[in-house]
Formats: C-alpha cells, structure tokens, sequence
C-alpha cells in the first residue's frame, strides 16, 4: 500500500506553489490515499487551499503556536509522530523541505533521496547529483520512503471544485525551546514569485550597478514576470540573495527565461536547465550562456531592454 | 569553546565531470580533489572564531578512506588544530555520515559544529539535518552570517523568501552557505608546518556504529539534452521571437 504524506509550504498566510508541483510527482506514484500536512499557527485557509488541490484525499491541519514559523527542530518531532501511517513523506525541494525532512529521515532511521526528478517506481526515483551535470537513478530500502521533490521538475496539479475533508489535529510532542525565530528580511513586493513565474528575466554582472539593475525590475514589470539574478549580482551586492538563480540559488522552470548579461557559470546553468525556452543577451559571443540559449542574441543589454519596453507600448 | 568541522573530499569545482559510459558513476581517477567548497567556508568561519578568541581549538574530521588526509593536511594549513579521519573505503551516504559523526561528537563533545549546507557532488544538503536531528541539537542551515554571545548563536540564514534570522542556543550545528565568507589563501609556510600536525585514524569498529540501509545507486547517466539553440542575428529578429512567445503582450 502506498499511503503518501506531503508537507505543505506556506507564508503563513498562503500556499506555497511549491506543495502543488510536489503534489504531482506524489500522484505519478499512484498512492492509495494522499494526505497533506499542513503545520501552522492559524492555517485554516491554507488547510482550506491544499484540500482542492487534485488528488488529495484528506488534509491534516496542525495549529499550534509554535508553528507560526517553520524551524526544522519544531516540525521533525511532529512529523515523526504522524509518520506511522505511511509509506512515503514528501516535502518540497525547497529550503523549507531541505532544512527539515533530513532530520525526520535521521529520527526515522532511513536515508533520504534529495531532489526526486521523476519517478520510475514507488521506490525508484531518478535525481540530479553534480549540479545537474550528471542524474542518478535511486532506490530506496525496505521501510519508509523520505524524499524531496524538485518543484521545476513537475507541473502544478490543478484545484479541484471539489475539497478533501480538512481534520484539525493535535500533536503530543515536546517543543524544544533551543532555537528562536528572529525575524524574516523579505524584499519581495508585489512581482511574481520566481519559482512559479511564466516569464522571469534575469541580470548578471554584466547589467552594472543597481541602477542599471532597475531597468531590469521595471521590464519586467511591464511583462508581468519575476526578476532573476546570477550569483555575481548578488556577491557585488547589486540584488538581494533571494533573486539567485542556480545550483545553490533557486532552480526554476518558467516558459521563458530571459538573461542578460549573464556568462553562464555551471552552477547559473543548474538553475535555468528546466526553462521552456532560455533567451540570451550577451555582449560576449564566447559566453557559455549561449550553449544553452535556445535563441542567443550578442548584443548590449540596454539597447535590447530599449526594444522590448517600446514593443510593449505598441502593443 | 571547542568547534568541531566536517569536511568531505569532493572533485574539484573546477572540474568538468566525465560519466563513466557504462553508467556505473562518474569518473575519479586522475581527477583534482579538493576540499568541498562549502565545508571551506565552514573552516573558515571557525579559524575566524578562533582568531577572534571566541574559540580554543578546532578539530577536523573526515570519514574516508587514506586519500582524504590530503584535505584533512590541508585543512590543518588553513589553521584546524587536530584532524581526525574515520577510515572507510565504502561509499557511506549522509545517514550513515551523520551517525559516524555523531559517535564522533560523543567522544570529542564540541560546543559548535560546522560543517557545508550541502557536498557539491551528490548535492545531497542532508548530512548537518541529520547529525542535529540524531543528537536532538538545534540546527541552523543555509547560514550566511552569525554572531556568538552569552551561549547562543545569532544567525542569517538564506532561505526562499529571503534572510531569516535565528537564535540557537549552544551546542549547536550550523550548515554554511556561500556568502558566509570568503576562505583565506593558504600560505607555504602552513603546508610545511601542517605536515607536522599528527592526523589520528579511527576505524568504524573502534566508534561502533550501527549502519542504516542506504539507498542503491542504480545507474548514473548524463541529463537529457536541451535541442540546440540558434543564434539570431539582430534585435528586430529577437523581438519578433519574443512576440511569438507571448512575452510581449
């Protein structure tokens, strides 16, 4: 029997993207039920929101004061306790997912397959390893299955009319008090969230400063699409940490990535490998961006930026 | 206080990996090693510790097999004080790392350990999860920043959304991230001087270890190919593209 549970992301306020995409690579297991946990302080909307997502059979919904923040200490000890009664957990392969579900795997006493790419058995996964340069197919042991899923490797499942039933839970276990939530520093506005944008145009050191970085914001305002950057841009201190795109940024798959002034380090192109179609700018007819590209352009970024605003205009 | 550093011997960064063709893994023979980047930075940050009398002495550890004491020699020039090298030839997955380690935390009972927020060749980012999880120690991974007063770390971690800040209280485990700092350029002077510094070896039986099952590794292949992309020749042409796409609407 294969009885899965997903741990939902969430702001605390709304769903993160990241549960539906991890939703889909649970489905492509074909499990005989299909639970969401959703672990909150006041999580009666989220719990509402993952419980039309297709293919969930119930969601569990586990207020406690203590999980108004997501601290890996906090949320291991209660996803154990609901551990029984599955055969596989699943959580996003985001830094949500990555900083928790080890230390569930540890306390389970099982290994952890990192960044499920596609599923070929309910206990055989392939998984990129080298930045994506090389894949690896995985199978796990005997016992539960704990896993992280690649969100830029599956397609969001869809909501449903129809909601799964939500049951508010209670957990008996000890919170541990040796770790405090400070604060979150967010710059993020009113763009599109990068890992679930259509469009998302990106700038490298090759942009400048931050006022050269603007022109790149306002674009993509006007297209509707979320911002990108390169490790370069954000070590030069020109874009926060959270635009960072690649191996140990965020890994993405929008329709369209668009990059300028981007050479294309290995571990930038780990990030974008999933695009539907990567355009690229770049003054450096050598950059390794263009590789990749599926349309390259050597060209100034600003003279392209120029053409694409006044063809927004006319539109 | 007392900083314990794990570190892993990984191909080089520089290195464009090769795929062995008959799919049984990638090839390592005659390839540069080296010290995995993000347990550099881990290193790093405890020298630093220590350089600013916040810490006593740092220790090194690596669970390999007898090639891994080129980095442990290395780590020691960078400014480890002891290294320790768990012998092992076998291919041991992070479950099994984080309970080596956690054995080795039990005899050496560090205040701080440090170690990469992930190894850049199985990209697992599991090992530091786990090792907190098994000794029921607070963790704080992705870390960027941190401070140490009255106990507690204060640390910057680089999630998602952005910058989070945590406090954790000693003892305590930190995965770093890139941007904690930048590691120092070893001078020749440390190299000859680290050779010198004794590396002790311990073998799984002396910690006795019970190991959990490990994932199989089935096959290693390459990624499927993206269909080659073409150049175009002028701006118009691009925004003709674009138009296509739908991005300009």
């Amino acid at each position: 029997m294969t009885k899965l549970l997903v741990i939902a992301e969430h702001d605390g306020e709304v769903l993160n993207p990241s549960t539906a995409r991890t939703l889909a690579c649970a489905r492509a297991l074909e499990p005989e039920a299909l639970d969401v946990a959703v672990f909150a302080s006041e999580g009666e909307d989220i719990a509402a929101a993952a419980a039309r997502l297709q293919g969930v059979s119930r969601v569990l919904l586990i207020n406690h004061p203590a999980n108004q923040h997501p601290l890996a200490c906090v949320l291991a000890p209660q996803v154990v306790s609901l551990a029984a009664g599955y055969s596989h957990i699943f959580a996003p392969g985001t830094t949500f997912g990555r900083d928790f579900l080890p230390r569930v795997a540890a306390l389970l006493g099982v290994p952890q397959i990192t960044d499920i790419m596609t599923v070929r058995d309910p206990f055989t996964f392939d998984r990129p390893i080298y930045a994506g340069n090389a894949v690896t197919t995985v199978k796990a042991p005997e016992g539960k299955v704990v896993a992280t899923v690649r969100p830029a490797s599956f397609k969001p499942v869809e909501e449903m009319p129809q909601a799964a039933p939500v049951e508010a839970m209670h957990l008996d276990v000890q919170i541990p008090e040796h770790t405090r939530f400070e604060k979150l520093h967010s710059e993020k506005g009113d763009r599109p969230d990068l890992q679930s944008a259509r469009i998302v145009v990106s700038g490298g050191r090759g942009v400048g400063g931050k006022e050269d970085f603007e022109r790149i914001f306002r674009l993509a305002d006007r297209l509707g699409a979320a911002v990108g950057a390169s490790r370069a841009a954000v070590d030069a201190g020109v874009v926060p940490n959270e635009l960072q795109v690649g191996q140990t940024g965020k890994i993405i798959a929008p329709e369209v990535y668009i990059a300028f002034g981007i050479s294309g380090a290995i571990q930038h192109l780990a990030g974008i490998k999933d695009a539907g179609t990567i355009v690229a700018v770049n003054t450096d007819p050598d950059a390794p961006i263009f590789e990749v590209a599926d349309l390259g352009l050597v060209a100034d970024w600003k003279e392209v930026v120029e053409a694409m605003e006044k063809a927004v205009d006319e539109a | 206080m007392k900083i314990l550093v794990a570190i892993k011997r990984v191909v080089d960064y520089n290195v464009r990996i090769q795929i062995k063709p008959d799919g049984s893994g990638v090839m390592l023979e005659g390839v540069k090693m080296s010290i995995n980047p993000f347990d550099e930075i881990a290193l790093e940050e405890a020298i630093r510790l220590k350089e600013k009398g916040l810490a006593e002495s740092i220790t090194v550890v690596t669970v390999a097999g007898k090639q891994a004491e080129e980095q442990l020699r290395q780590a020691l020039a960078m400014g480890a004080d002891h290294a320790l090298r768990v012998d092992t030839d076998q291919d041991l997955q992070p479950i099994n790392i984080a309970r080596v380690l956690e054995a080795i935390v039990k005899r050496e009972a560090p205040d701080l350990i440090l170690m990469g927020k992930q190894a850049i060749d199985d990209d697992c980012s599991q090992t530091p999860q786990m090792l907190a999880g098994l000794l029921d120690w607070p963790q704080a991974t992705f870390v960027s920043k941190l401070e140490l007063a009255d106990g507690w770390v204060r640390v910057s971690r680089e999630v998602d959304a952005g910058l989070e800040e945590l406090s954790v209280r000693l003892p305590a485990i930190i995965s770093a991230d890139l941007r904690l700092n930048e590691p120092r350029y070893v001078k020749l002077p440390d190299i000859m001087k680290a050779r010198r510094k004794p590396i002790d070896i311990l073998t799984l039986d002396d910690l006795s270890v019970a190991m959990a099952p490990q994932l199989e590794i089935v096959k290693t292949e390459p990624p499927p190919p993206r269909k080659p992309g073409r150049k175009l020749a002028s701006i118009e042409e691009l925004i003709t593209e674009l138009k296509q796409m739908g991005v300009l609407s």
